[in-house]
Order: C-alpha cells, then structure tokens, then sequence
C-alpha cells in the first residue's frame, strides 16, 4: 500500500500525462479525466489486486470506467503500471492506435469494457460482480461513473439489481463534479439528493472529498467491510482540478488544451516546467 | 421435376401438420443446454411463463436469473457474466429487446465481442391480441445491421431447438427470432440444419420463393398450389439472416429468373431486404417481398392477422404471378 503522501506526487504525473497526451490528440476529455483522477489513483495504487503481466489473471479484481470518455485517465493509469508501452500514450485517438477515443477490450490490455456509450458500465461490472458470486470466488469489482451519466434510467435498473442480489462485492463510484456538458448537473437535470437515492435503492453510501487519497482510499477499504449490499461512493470532485484556467468549468468537458502556450500553462500550474513535449520522451517519473 | 426435395428430409407437409409454437422449441433447447453444457445460464425480464424459460426455472433454478423488467440492465448484465465464462441466454420479446436494448447491444455486446445469446420471443404479427405493442415485426435490420451478429429465424420449433443448442456452440453474440403460436412442424430431427445455409425443400425452375420462420410452411403450400397451375417454384428455407446464404440464393436466381421472399417481418430492412442486397450486387432478377406492408399490426387472431397483413400462401402466389410478368 503506497504512502498517501507518495500518490499525491503520482496523482500529479498522472495529471501531467493527461494533459500531454490530450494536446497531442487534439481531442477529447480534459474536465472528466482531471476531476477522476485521485479515485483512479487511489484504486490502483492501493486497492485494485492486479498484475500488468497477467491482465486476465484469475484472481484479479476488475475494473470498468462506465464513463468511458474519461479514458485518458485510465490509460494514463495503466501506462504508468506498465500495461502497455507509454509511447502509446501519445497515440491517443490515432488511426491505428491501441488507444481509442472511448475503451475498447479488444485494442487495449487492461480494458475490460468497451464503454463510452453512458449507463451501461455499470451493468457490465455487476454482471461479473454476480457471475463471481456465483462462482463463489472473493474477487472485488470497481465502477467509475459520471454524475451526469446517473442521469441514464440504466444506471438504476443496476442499481435494483445489485442490491436485489446482494453483490457487496460491487464498489460504484460517482465522481461528483456537478458538471455535465450542457452546465450544472442541478440546471440541467437534477440529481439531488443523489445519495439518499442510491441508500433508497438499497446501497451503502459513502461521501469523501474526491480528491482526498486518504479519503478515497478510506472509502474503498470501507467497502471491503461491507456486506449483503453494494457500495457506492460520492467522491466530491471539482472538474477539470488541478489546472486552473479548467476548473469547475463546463466548457472543459470535451475540450484539450492547444499544444504551446495553453498546454504549457497547465503543466505549470501541475509545477511541471519543461517544454511539453518533453515528458513525452521520458518514464512516468521524470519530472523535468 | 418439382416436390419435396427428398434429401431435404422434411415432413411431408401434404398429410397434414402438427402445430407447436417456435417458443417451444426454444424451451426444450434451453433444457438440452441446461443439461449438456454448465456453462448456461437461462436470462429474462418477468416473462418467463411466456418466453418458456420457465421450464429452465423450474427444473434448474440455479440456472435461471430474472432481472425483472429491466431489458437494458439485463443484456449488460448478461455481458458482464459472459466474461467469466458463463454462456448467458437474454431472453424477452424481441420488440423488448432488439428495440430498448439496442444500444446495449451494439455496443457493450457486439462491439465489446461478449459472448451473450438473445432469444427474441414474440416475433411477428401472429402475437395476436396483445396488438402493436408487442408484435415484433422490425428487429431482423436492427439486428442483422450490426457487426459481429448471427440472426436466425428458424422454420419451426424442431429447428428452434436446434438453432438454441448451436448457439451455445458458437463464439459471439447470436440473434434468435422465435413466434408465440403454434406453428406447423415441417422440420424433423433428422432435417438437415447448418447455420448460414439455406435449405432448399421443394424443386422448381420457374420461381424461387425464398422464406423464412413460419412463412416457409406458406411458400410450400403456395408451391403444390402453383404446381397446379404448371408453376414450377423452388421453395428455400433461408433460417440464417446472417451471415446470408449467397451462394444459394444466387444459385436460385440464376436458374429461376425470378425471386420472391417471405417473412413474417416489415417488408423493409428484413429477409427481404437481404436477398434484395445479394440478388442486387451478385446476379439482379425481378423480386417481390412478401410482408407487412410498413404498417404497424393490431388485436386480431393471429391468423386473421396473417391473412389481413398479406402474409399467407395466397399472397406468396399473387406475387409469384406479379414477378414471372417481368421475367425476361
């Protein structure tokens, strides 16, 4: 188990390699990935059994980004463990690339899921949260879904059915930014009071400050306490966090930052300094 | 010259028919499966009296998962389990299904290449009473549309099973369309059956009359009628939608000048459809599409409903008369 203080210099290289290869793109999600990524650190770092050589290990526990746009995050994450060569990275959204725009199980090891399409993520991971009580095997599954994403009526037919079938060994998490692409979350169709929904539904809820490692990793532990009902963490986030001229901005959705003065500005505020491209021809823990 | 193909080693339909509807068939697949192969598991969405998966629940429980109505979550669901090796069976009305759930299964099932079968049941206007609401009469191009996917709409309940049983065998998803009335059986077990080959039944030279479901028993009954007219039809059973069976159709094409299709199903976008693309791109003949007319159904028996949509043996023959006028 990483020290919490060690993943907040991760989280920041993670932040780093989002932003770069979000420039080199030209396309794709910035305020999503930004706002998931202490959650997405915590798991993997802390909590997610797994082997970067054995991708379809057994004994493994899964996870599946339901809000697929968020990947850049996710590969980020999965580079930095070593599922795939990092120069890979800089091939996001490519004709040809491993990486595509949304997940996809059949391009990229370590993707469980094609995802992308909001709502069905969750079911997926449920489906195998049943399939390993059935097989009565301990394995834990993880979720990531947007707040927006919750808008989707899918979402809580899962969220009958996991509490109908017990799977306290499903942990959902929302990432809480308020922001979806059309503004607010409560503008544009309300949520609140999401987590007396989902207690409603039958979950263990738990609220943490989303970008809190101790926290999430507190969370996540917690829900490995639990039984007889799934878990679902709020993890209150700020989208687009940790660059300043993104945060909490709606516009920042499905934007990237223009390679030049615009990326080098986010790496500034994450207290990297180097030219850009820099990071792209050095490991994860070159900090320039 | 003309009849019943002898190695098609059907029923002789002229004796007469038993009925039992393609549900049926699905049921007792299921069953085999349940027994034959543990990695089965039985899906549906509170229908199981009428789906028959029933049977799957009463006599193996521990195979049977009810999601409830919930179409969406059920086929993601079922994905999710298919990962760990589980062959899961989604099983609820097509309309249900292959409509609501669709974008599931584009892109989590299809896409994602998880191994989830879908049994389609209430397939056609022959739902009867219950009306529009559930009679499935446009799930062959929502279907057959998407990479990846087999869609089969077999002849009877015998062929029903069959199809069931090969799906667990194969390694993708599987689209399967299946009716709630008794049909007649034209199809034993002996009768030949291979995914992705039509079935030639009955010989002609003149017309080929190309259907599939309950509507290849029509095609068979319009050809003895036609034969009487010294009409010689060629009568295949084209179950596999797709991958569609080319070589056969361009075969029948080629030989009889003059095609005409028949299905139970919209006349846009389904089997129809289909042969048009081959007969189109391979070998162009005159062709006429038996169906309903882009209408929605309503409450009515079912063969009232067969009859007053245009699709019965009477209509396959006005047809077959209609397109030998534009043979060359």
């Amino acid at each position: 188990m990483a020290d919490t203080k060690d993943l907040k210099e991760v989280c920041r290289k993670i932040r780093r390699d989002i932003m770069v290869m979000l420039a080199e793109a030209c396309s794709g999600h910035s305020g999503g990935s930004l706002s998931a990524t202490e959650i997405m650190v915590a798991l993997y770092w802390n909590i997610l059994k797994h082997d970067p050589k054995k991708p379809d290990w057994e004994e493994r526990d899964w996870f599946v980004l339901s809000k697929g746009h968020a990947c850049p995050v996710y590969y980020a994450v999965l580079a930095a463990h070593g599922y795939f060569p990092r120069e890979e990275l800089w091939k996001l959204r490519k004709l040809d690339s491993m990486l595509q725009g949304h997940p996809h199980r059949l391009k990229t090891p370590g993707v469980e899921f094609s995802t992308g399409s909001l709502g069905q993520g969750l079911g997926l991971a449920s489906g195998v949260a049943m399939g390993y009580k059935r097989l009565g095997k301990p394995n834990n599954v993880y979720c990531l879904t947007g707040d927006g994403e919750q808008n989707e009526g899918s979402i809580w037919e899962t969220g009958m059915t996991a509490a109908h079938y017990r799977l306290d060994n499903l942990c959902a998490v929302v990432d809480r930014n308020f922001l979806m692409i059309d503004g607010n979350t409560e503008q544009v169709m309300g949520l609140e009071p999401l987590g007396d929904k989902w207690r409603a539904f039958g979950w263990h809820v738990i609220e943490v400050d989303g970008h809190c490692n101790h926290q999430m990793t507190y969370a996540y532990e917690r829900f490995r306490l639990e039984k007889n009902r799934p878990t679902m963490i709020i993890a209150n986030t700020i989208k687009g966090k940790g660059v300043s001229f993104m945060e909490n901005l709606a516009d920042w959705h499905g934007a990237t930052p223009k390679k030049g003065e615009q990326v080098q500005k986010a790496l500034a505020d994450l207290g990297f300094k180097a030219p850009w491209q820099e990071y792209m021809k050095h490991d994860f823990d070159w900090v320039g | 010259m003309g009849g019943i193909r002898q190695d098609a080693r059907i029923v002789d339909f002229r004796k007469g028919v038993e009925e039992v509807p393609g549900r049926d068939g699905y049921g007792h697949g299921l069953l085999w499966l349940c027994e034959n192969d543990d990695r089965v598991l039985v899906c549906d969405a509170d229908l199981a009296k009428s789906t028959r998966t029933i049977w799957v629940r009463d006599k193996y429980p521990e195979k049977f998962i009810d999601f409830g109505i919930s179409e969406q979550d059920m086929l993601v669901e079922a994905g999710g389990l298919s990962r760990l090796g589980f062959v899961p069976f989604v099983t609820t009305y097509g309309v249900f299904v292959a409509g609501r759930a669709w974008d599931q299964i584009r892109t989590s099932i299809c896409y994602g290449n998880l191994n989830v079968k879908i049994g389609g049941a209430h397939g056609g206007i022959s739902v009867g009473p219950d009306g529009a609401t559930h009679q499935s009469l446009e799930e062959i191009p929502l279907m057959r549309v998407l990479p990846g996917m087999t869609v089969i709409v077999p002849t009877d309940a015998p062929e029903c099973k069959k199809a069931t049983i090969w799906a667990a065998s194969h390694p993708g998803p599987v689209y399967l369309r299946f009716g709630r009335e008794g049909v007649p059986v034209i199809t034993t077990e002996e009768t030949p059956f291979s995914v992705g080959r039509a079935e030639v039944y009955y010989d002609g030279d003149d017309v080929a009359i190309i259907a599939c479901g309950p509507l290849v028993y029509e095609a068979l009954m319009a050809a003895e009628e036609l034969a009487k007219e010294k009409i010689d039809a060629r009568v295949i059973n084209c179950h596999t939608i797709k991958p569609i069976d080319v070589e056969t159709i361009v075969t029948a094409a080629k030989e009889c000048g003059a095609v005409v299709t028949a299905e139970e199903h919209q006349i846009y976008g389904g089997l129809g459809s289909a042969v048009a693309e081959v007969l189109g791109e391979h070998y162009p003949v005159p062709l006429r599409i038996v169906g309903i007319a882009d209408v929605f159904g309503e409450s009515g028996s079912p063969r009232e409903l067969l009859d007053r949509y245009g699709m019965n043996s009477k209509t396959i023959i006005a047809k077959v008369k209609e397109v030998l006028k534009m043979k060359k």
